[in-house]
């Protein structure tokens, strides 16, 4: 291990998680830095909801495997959870409730006393932009207004990692941008971590200052993007299979990195399942 | 170089307009160990009385069934003389077997309402906060019996109506609220328990359906437990409807009953209820 625990927000060391006989995390290996924004790339059922799922405690994993701000996962599930905001991949704000009360329910639960819940709820929904649609019910939001409701709903806890799984699915161009905004703006202001997973790789390229490609249950490769994209660039200069001016995309390394059978075993049923709940919720 | 973004990036504008969350960069202090469980089901209570205001519309057609079972079974039963109740009318006797009836098909209805909770990834958040299980699932229970309240006024209110003599003693309605809030606690939380075994929606129907009827006929809500053969009566004694019946009936006619027993029968399956639920909480998660 490199540097001091502190300066570390994540670390998984051969973390495994199997349902079944499936394997769907396998030997990760990962450290997310304090401070920056962590992409964890990767095709439906490449184990990114896994892992992050291993990360929030929400699947049970032995001592050692995952560490939280030197919080293990195992052993100190509450002090880990009070450090995160978790944005998961559903759709998840209570559609029969307004906006504010959707987040002044996190307040709650993360004990925001009485006197400051309401001006913080405020200032949550105002970091999103809801100040105005904060007292319609969330069944009237947009996909995009949703999203940004569960961020506020993750903001509120003021959380030292936030952990996005897939942010922007479903989302038309426009609410993805303006997702991402919210997110950069509030990483700007707050100093947060930010740990979030996703396929499209020209996001996880444009936002993130570290990504960790992931394909069957592994980091297959970490860095910058442009580190991975100027890596794989120069070998195929030498290799003689690319000119020098284009750059390759991010896809391109990908695709290095996972070899072929990229399409043939892309998300279990559930995954599927759920994605299209999420792109009918979102309309 | 990189493609180009869908938009601009204003990010600097953004940071100019967030100065205004000086509240977002400080973590709430956390509330000391014996504290959490009391201010975790008080926020789950408001968001089901919150939920209930936003939407009334479950409070009325859920009210439509014992209004029913009161004005038409009730009346009937009443006019037929069938049922042994000692000289009470037996409006009168079927009024606290109703309420109890409508709080358990509330109550029956959480492990369906979680599982719900967990499609739609709530409750896997909920998960994510620093409270505990038990919190959580007592949360759900209280909520449950608000939900109940709720119902109990409306049956309670249909039953003076149609004239039956209840008390108005508010030391016994007090005794009544807790009655309710604790048979709904332990009827959800059987329906929680459950779920967290079959952890499908579909497959809890079907048990659902399959235990509300035998624990609705195997009590004393429609019937004394005298008129049952042995081995029903059996069942009955141990059935916690039965003693949420008959403790309902006490405070609420003066009838004969064994109040503290049923305060104990009930306060200790309500204890089990949360304990077995919140053990297999997590399970819905994974």
């Amino acid at each position: 291990m490199t540097g001091d625990a502190a300066a570390e927000a994540v670390t998984c060391t051969g973390l495994a998680y199997a349902f079944g006989g499936t394997k769907a995390v396998d030997g990760l290996d990962l450290t997310v830095r304090e401070g920056e924004v962590f992409g964890l790339l990767g095709p439906n059922g490449a184990g990114k909801t896994t892992a992050i799922r291993c990360i929030t405690t929400l699947l049970p994993v032995p001592p050692g495997m995952v560490g939280v701000f030197g919080h293990d996962a195992a052993r100190d599930r509450m002090a880990v959870r009070r450090l995160l905001g978790y944005v998961p991949q559903q759709l998840s704000a209570d559609a029969g409730l307004t906006g504010r009360e959707n987040v002044d329910l996190f307040a709650r639960v993360f004990d925001v006393p009485r006197r400051e819940r309401a001006e913080r709820v405020a200032q949550a929904l105002a970091a999103v932009d809801l100040a105005d649609a904060a007292d319609r019910l969330a069944s009237t939001y947009s996909g995009g207004m949703v999203r940004r409701l569960e961020l506020a709903q993750a903001l509120v806890s003021a959380p030292r990692l936030l952990i996005l799984d897939e942010p922007t699915i479903g989302l038309d161009p426009i609410a993805r941008t303006s997702v991402w905004e919210h997110i950069e703006a509030v990483r700007a202001a707050t100093g947060m971590t930010v740990l979030v997973t996703t396929h499209y790789m020209d996001e996880a390229d444009h936002y993130c200052d570290r990504v960790g490609l992931m394909h069957r249950g592994r980091v297959r490769a970490l860095g910058t993007p442009v580190e991975l994209r100027r890596g794989l660039g120069e070998r195929r200069r030498a290799e003689g299979t690319a000119d020098a001016d284009t750059l390759p995309t991010l896809e391109d390394v990908f695709r290095d990195v996972a070899g072929s059978g990229l399409d043939d075993e892309s998300g279990d049923f559930r995954d599927v399942r759920s994605t299209r709940r999420t792109a009918h919720r979102v309309g | 170089m990189s493609e180009a973004p869908a938009a601009p990036r204003t990010a600097s504008a953004d940071r100019a307009r967030l100065e205004g969350i000086g509240l977002l960069v400080r973590p709430p202090q956390p509330r000391a160990g014996r504290r959490v469980l009391p201010a975790r089901v008080a926020a789950m209570c408001a968001v089901e009385l919150q939920k209930l205001r936003h939407d009334r519309t479950e409070l009325y057609t859920r009210a439509v069934q014992p209004a029913l079972w009161l004005l038409i079974f009730g009346q009937t039963f009443t006019r037929i003389k069938a049922i042994p109740t000692d000289g009470i009318p037996y409006i009168d006797y079927l009024a606290p077997g109703i309420i109890a009836q409508s709080a358990m098909f509330i109550a029956i209805f959480y492990g369906i309402q979680i599982i719900w909770e967990r499609d739609a990834g709530v409750l896997n958040k909920l998960l994510v906060t620093p409270t505990p299980r038990s919190a959580l699932i007592t949360g759900k229970a209280f909520a449950a019996g608000v939900k109940s309240l709720v119902q109990a006024v409306v049956v309670i209110v249909i039953a003076a109506l149609l004239g039956v003599a209840l008390t108005w003693n508010p030391l016994k309605l007090l005794g009544v609220a807790v009655v309710v809030v604790l048979g709904s606690a332990f009827f959800s939380c059987l329906s929680m328990t459950i779920a967290g075994i079959v952890l499908s929606r579909d497959r809890l129907m079907g048990i659902g359906q399959a235990i509300t009827m035998p624990l609705f006929f195997g009590s004393n809500a429609l019937y004394p437990v005298s008129v049952m053969p042995g081995w029903l009566q059996a069942v009955s004694k141990v059935n916690p409807l039965s003693h949420q019946v008959d403790a309902l009936r006490g405070l609420l006619l003066g009838t004969p009953a064994d109040l503290p027993a049923d305060f104990a029968v009930l306060a200790v399956a309500a204890a089990l209820g949360i304990a077995a639920a919140s053990s297999l909480l997590g399970r819905l998660a994974r």
